[in-house]
């Protein structure tokens, strides 16, 4: 029939003029297109704890006075330098000279003082209020000095300072922080087009601006995994630094244009049990559990055997890692005798899993793993609201499965009954409360691995692997962070090989 | 025939009203903190009474549920929880792309449809309509979502003739035109296999009948008859079809947009719902809820309009 055979044609036809305009533009040298699973619903990190934005806006528009270097050792930023007193109570800043923020007003002393009393005012939304609480006072010495007095030492003062949460804003653009955020770092904030991708600018006035490769950063948001490695094999995007599937990066690495990296991040991957509920309040049975889960075969299983175990809650790269894998050896056998003993055998254990995929993974094997031990081992996948309201705040579970990922974080455990965990124990605490004031590195490295040995010991939770930071970039990308030991990471130091 | 479209205009305005209620209540009791999900879970609990208190989460429902009718009868939609700027704005920066994406997606459903369906009916029997209608058996097997990704494979990563996803905005109209070529495609193929079925025994039930035997005698050629006698008496069932149809365009564009990384209102949706973005949710069920109603409001009347039967019956 005549018809239909014109009509073919013309459909054909449409189809080929557009995909006739333009082929794929080469990526300019001087921009950088980067890939973000997840999306930040506002810009501001001082109000909102989205992973994302701190990713993307802390250390690259909005700076603090310090800021953390890929292996998380604390440098100056807008702090140019300090002095400590000899208690440990009293920090001097010397702030930068010079600086000035996009909109081109000064920086000022003022300006810290200002972000400092904003984050720990009564009515603040601050997502980390807890770095600011041994902050006594902050005061303006002169216009570029500024003194805070603490309560109490703080051994990670300088390095929650860097986060963030801290970030240094101006009073004249605090109202915006949420949708055009203006700071003083090596890029501002250029455009934000919602569901699709975020542009940060150079800034040319940036005190170090001579050493900033790229004139663009391109922040494209991708959640599909499939799409992203799509949008990767086919030039669209340059890096994917959290890249969410370990089971799509063999197709990367056999192929030369790109460079995989795996490298360590913060995050504890545990099996939480519920210690205030019994069975989980006996430690014997938290023992027993931890003798029947099998890391290497959960690694393998849930991560593609791109993970490193962990036998406490501490990272493996970090300076008081202690080696404590093999405190509760794999064994089904000692497992089920263990649980037999405290006429726990044949009952029902339920693993409340968060929709993330290393958890979802994890709680599979691991419900196979206690089954072998003789537990009736249920999974439940539970939607991330759910878990938040039902575990994290109403503890109403069994186990479950989560990452813990943020650094110097095993004063969890000194939080007392009510969080999640449904653990207490003075003398954890007293620990803890050492270790979070003591000055001395050495000595505090000492306290920590105390600590670790303490939690294994008293087999808390099960202790399962550091989450990985997989990351697939264009092989010709320089200057990115393959460890992720804080939550940002600025992009000034990326460019392209020659 | 204004009695009529007075009873469906209240019926509509009913369900949206149920709607509403069903929405808000349903928003209610899902367990999740929306101070808590934005704050996370290192946050002091002094910080989330602070954020709620500011979202007014903290006052009775009833209230919150007449504050927010009250506001939406004036197109104010409130403040996103989450994104902190107003749900309608959000909404006008997303809808031109979804809206774009329905209506190619519908209009490559309907033309590939009928002429799929016609044809087949015009070679009944005939190897052409086997064809055709193993190939809408594959369509309806195929999940769009699956689809979708074998034509990314091909079309961006394979041979990088189009984007793989991403819209750029309609301020480069032909970057725009190519980046939605595929999400239509991935749209159109799946929905039309129905609809190209059901054309085809339309036009089948319709071809028996004596009048086209007649129209056929009289000389008209067999193109003729079958595009200007067959097809407008086979268009009742086609267009209930098509107004059900519509419907799934609309929920389909929600995976679609998902797939391609398309900034539209399904992703706005999902983005929403993870980020218990109450308000905006419930903006978006409700204009969802909106677009089928409406939907089914304009097939009532299109049968009238395509049967004069219709019209004396319902008066």
């Amino acid at each position: 029939m005549a018809f239909t055979r014109i009509s073919g044609t013309g459909l054909a036809g449409a189809f080929a003029l557009a995909i006739a305009f333009g082929a794929t533009a080469a990526s300019a040298e001087t921009s950088v297109s980067i890939g973000f699973q997840q999306e930040p619903t506002t810009l501001d990190p001082t109000s909102d704890a989205t992973a994302a934005i701190d990713g993307i806006i802390t250390h690259n528009v909005l700076e603090s006075l310090t800021v953390a270097n890929e292996s998380g050792e604390v440098l100056p930023a807008l702090a140019e330098s300090w002095t400590i007193s000899d208690d440990g109570l009293t920090y001097r800043f010397n702030l930068r000279q010079g600086v000035t923020y996009h909109d081109g007003t000064a920086f000022d002393a003022e300006d810290v003082k200002f972000s400092f009393d904003r984050a720990m005012a009564d009515d603040s939304e601050n997502p980390t209020k807890g770095i600011f609480s041994p902050v006594e006072s902050v005061t303006v010495i002169d216009s570029h000095t500024v003194e805070m007095v603490l309560k109490n030492p703080d051994a990670f003062f300088l390095f929650n300072i860097a986060r963030g949460d801290a970030s240094i804003v101006a009073p004249e653009s605090v109202d915006q922080l949420k949708t055009a955020p203006i700071g003083t770092g090596a890029y501002r904030f250029d455009s934000w087009t919602r569901g699709d991708r975020l542009t940060l600018a150079k800034n040319p006035d940036y005190r170090d601006a001579a050493d900033v490769a790229l004139d663009k950063v391109v922040i494209r948001f991708i959640s599909d995994p499939a799409a992203a490695s799509a949008a990767l094999l086919s030039g669209e995007l340059d890096a994917f630094p959290g890249f969410p599937a370990p089971e799509m990066l063999p197709q990367f690495e056999a192929d030369p244009r790109f460079t995989v990296t795996m490298g360590s991040t913060e995050g504890e991957v545990i099996l939480a049990m519920n210690n205030a509920k019994p069975p989980f309040d006996n430690v014997e049975v938290r023992r027993a559990v931890s003798h029947a889960i099998d890391r290497a075969a959960i690694i393998d299983g849930a991560m593609y055997g791109r993970a490193t175990p962990i036998g406490s809650f501490y990272p493996p790269h970090g300076p008081a890692y202690v080696d404590l894998l093999d405190t509760y050896p794999h064994d089904p056998d000692t497992a089920r005798a263990m649980f037999e003993e405290a006429g726990v055998a044949g009952s029902t254990m339920t693993i409340r899993v968060p929709p993330f995929p290393y958890a979802m993974r994890s709680g599979e094997i691991i419900q196979a793993q206690l089954t072998a031990a003789g537990i009736d081992a249920k999974v439940e996948n539970v939607e991330w609201g759910f878990w938040l309201d039902e575990i994290y705040k109403k503890q109403n579970y069994d186990m479950t499965i989560i990452a813990h990922t943020s650094p110097n974080d095993m004063g969890n455990f000194a939080r007392g009954k009510s969080y999640f965990y449904g653990f207490e124990d003075p003398d954890f605490t007293d620990l803890w409360n050492r270790i979070s004031t003591e000055a001395d590195p050495d000595t505090r490295n000492d306290l920590l691995r105390q600590g670790q040995e303490y939690l294994t010991e008293n087999a808390i939770h099960g202790f399962l692997f550091q989450l990985p930071r997989l990351g697939v970039y264009d092989a010709r990308l320089r200057g990115y962070w393959t460890a992720s030991p804080v939550l940002y990471e600025p992009r000034a130091s990326m460019s392209w090989a020659e | 025939m204004s009695y009529f479209i007075a009873r469906r205009l209240a019926g509509f305005l009913l369900t949206l009203w149920a709607v509403s209620v069903v929405v808000f209540a349903v928003m209610n009791v899902l367990p999740g903190d929306p101070a808590l999900t934005i704050l996370g879970i290192d946050s002091t609990e002094e910080a989330r009474a602070a954020l709620r208190a500011r979202l007014g989460l903290d006052q009775p429902v009833i209230l919150r549920y007449l504050d927010w009718v009250a506001g939406a009868l004036r197109g104010d939609f409130g403040e996103s929880y989450s994104f902190g700027v107003p749900v309608s704005g959000l909404i006008a920066e997303r809808l031109p792309l979804t809206f774009s994406l329905a209506l190619s997606g519908m209009v490559v459903t309907v033309l590939l449809a009928l002429v799929l369906g016609i044809t087949a009916a015009a070679r009944h029997g005939r190897p052409g309509d086997w064809g055709i209608m193993l190939l809408s058996q594959m369509g309806i097997a195929i999940p769009a979502f699956w689809l979708s990704m074998l034509l990314v494979l091909l079309f961006a990563v394979k041979l990088r003739w189009l984007p793989p996803g991403g819209f750029p905005g309609w301020g480069d109209p032909v970057a725009a035109l190519r980046s939605l070529v595929l999400p239509t495609a991935a749209l159109a193929l799946v929905q039309s296999a129905v609809l190209a079925r059901v054309t085809r025994s339309a036009a089948l039930e319709v071809m028996r009948l004596d009048f086209v035997r007649t129209a056929r005698a009289t000389g008209f050629g067999s193109r003729h008859v079958l595009w200007r006698h067959v097809l407008p008496n086979a268009l009742v069932p086609i267009v209930t079809i098509v107004g059900l149809q519509f419907a799934g365009l609309v929920t389909g564009t929600i995976v679609i947009e998902n797939v391609f990384y398309l900034p539209g209102l399904g992703r706005l949706l999902f983005q929403s719902i993870a980020n218990r973005d109450l308000i905006t949710v419930q903006a978006l069920v409700m204009l969802f809820a909106a677009l089928v109603v409406t939907a089914n409001f304009l097939v009532d009347i299109a049968y009238v309009v395509i049967d004069p039967r219709l019209r004396e019956a319902r008066g």
